[in-house]
């Protein structure tokens, strides 16, 4: 199968139960998505399937056949970050980190469709996204400040 | 997990040709990879459904709105057709989960997803009467029929029961045949038998919701907003003549092994005006019946809410 990861094509050929998260991880050392419960709960393991957020540890690999995926590896363009990441950065969104990826692209996706979200919007957004130690009050914060920059969507979006 | 095959179908036909004993539809995932690492269903191939054309897209047919098996549960969120006529499928759509899992899961994958009774899914099968009545039950039913005390587990299966949905399936001789969705669901009475009316060689290509006459609404009790399954639900349709009630369909979900018409309560709203009072009535009416189990009789009293609630929202009442 044919799947375009963060703009490059990739032949890859897997499994029919492999979860598209392992293909990620394991097969392309794409680390940066992670593995929190496996069975759709905490959503740390979020990517872009064609630009919309899907629990990927969920997600058979082979569905994405002819699909396009962004991974948090490919929100970045060469050494800028992505309005979203930088604005978690300065916020200082994170302690462990481990849910931030998820975060990220979840919010990303929340800007794509809706610019200027309401607190209420943010939060029903990221409901399902679990964070386990540094807390939502400063992740509401920095997709605040994600919302405020203007610049720059999908490096790749189709 | 073993190897096994997988299969890219693009028409019904073939799709169903490739049913043969062992083999699996796979839809979005979201249930059926759970399974599979749980190692509950061990299937020896996987029909891929989600690139035959003819299963997608939600339109008017007739004097029904036909919504396609793979229609995502996003997509049924989302659209026109559904929100002009059917908020109850909406509330009922909107509450599952985060959009993570309403962009991969699809209306059918969701009336043919497997029980969530923890029993169940570690391998013990659906029929536990002594497991379950002897161990944790709080999740389980309150409305059991024999051995069947899971509760069943989609959110749309009650809300389309309420609008009187049917649901279409095509057969391995290319016969397909309806199944008004009270039908669909039914609690099995012998381990190995299905919580649906469904064969393993069959496919759901679409389902058919009638036109809509009716106010409708879903309320839900959940723990949580994003996380797990309803508690308990209640979704009603009611056709009226003024402010008066002139019939009433009221189906309550996550409460038994299929979901539960409340016949009584609807008998008793006929004539009435929808108010606090007749509402928390037919509440009372809706669970007169319940059996609950060691740690689950609060679902009774959540249950009773959640008629009281969905029948004040359908009727535009505000909620006291
Ligand atoms: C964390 C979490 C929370 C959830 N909360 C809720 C909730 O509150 N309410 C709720 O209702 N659901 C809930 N779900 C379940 C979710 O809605 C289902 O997993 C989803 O709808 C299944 O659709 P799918 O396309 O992914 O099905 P798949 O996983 O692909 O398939 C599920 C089963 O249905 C069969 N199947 C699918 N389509 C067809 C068809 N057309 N014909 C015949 N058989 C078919 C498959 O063979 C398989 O056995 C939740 C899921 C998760 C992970
Ligand atoms: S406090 Fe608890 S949740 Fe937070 S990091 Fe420590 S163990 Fe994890
Ligand atoms: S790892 Fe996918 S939702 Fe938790
Ligand atoms: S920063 Fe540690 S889980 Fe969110």
């Amino acid at each position: 199968m044919t799947v375009t990861i963060n703009g490059k094509a990739h032949q890859l050929s897997t499994a029919p139960d492999r979860p598209l998260l392992d293909v990620l991880r394991e097969d392309l050392g794409l680390t940066g998505t992670k593995y929190g419960c496996g069975e759709g709960q905490c959503r740390a393991c979020t990517v872009l399937l064609n630009g919309k957020p899907v629990t990927s540890c969920l997600t058979p690999a082979r569905l994405a056949d002819g699909k396009s995926i962004t991974t948090i590896e490919g929100l970045a363009t060469g050494d800028r970050l992505h309005r979203v990441q930088q604005a978690f950065l300065d916020a200082e969104a994170m302690q462990c980190g481990y849910c931030v990826p998820g975060m990220i692209l979840r919010t990303v996706s929340l800007l794509e469709v809706t610019p200027h979200p309401t607190d209420a919007q943010i939060v029903e957004a990221l409901d399902g996204n679990l964070c386990r130690c540094c807390g939502y009050v400063r992740i509401l914060a920095a997709v605040r400040r994600a919302a405020q920059t203007t610049d720059g969507g999908l490096p790749h979006a189709e | 997990m073993d190897n096994f095959e997988y299969a890219n179908p693009s028409t019904v036909k073939e799709a169903l040709s490739l049913l043969t004993a062992g083999a699996e539809v796979l839809a979005g995932g979201t249930d059926l990879l759970s399974l599979l690492k749980d190692e509950v269903h061990k299937p020896k191939r996987l029909v891929n459904i989600k690139n035959i054309k003819a299963l997608g897209g939600i339109s008017k047919a007739g004097n029904n709105i036909r919504i396609g098996a793979t229609v995502t549960l996003d997509e049924l969120a989302s659209s026109q057709l559904i929100r002009a006529a059917y908020p109850s499928l909406v509330q009922a759509a909107l509450g599952i989960t985060s959009p993570q899992i309403r962009n991969m899961g699809t209306v059918a994958g969701d009336l043919c997803q497997r029980p969530r009774c923890w029993y169940f899914r570690s391998g013990n099968g659906l029929l536990n009467k002594s497991l379950v009545e002897n161990g944790e039950n709080k999740y389980h039913a309150i409305f059991g029929t024999g051995s069947a005390q899971f509760v069943s587990a989609s959110s749309l299966g009650p809300a389309l029961m309420a609008l009187g949905a049917t649901v279409k399936i095509a057969g391995a001789d290319g016969k397909t045949k309806d199944v008004p969705v009270a039908q669909f669901f039914k609690a099995p009475s012998a381990e190995g038998e299905r919580e649906i009316a469904l064969a393993a060689n069959e496919i759901v290509t679409d389902i058919l919701v009638p036109a809509p006459a009716t106010k409708n609404a879903t309320y839900e009790v959940r723990h949580k907003q994003a996380l797990d399954w309803p508690l308990a639900t209640a979704s009603v349709a009611l056709r009226m003549s003024g402010t008066k009630v002139t019939s009433a369909s009221i189906t309550l979900g996550h409460v038994g092994p299929t979901p539960v018409r409340a016949t009584e309560a609807e008998k008793m709203l006929v004539g009435q005006t929808i108010t606090a009072d007749s509402a928390e009535k037919a509440g009372a009416a809706a669970v007169a019946g319940a059996k609950p189990l060691s740690q689950n009789a609060y679902k009774v009293q959540l249950a009773k809410v959640a008629v009281k609630r969905a029948l004040l929202t359908a009727a535009g009442v505000k909620a006291v």
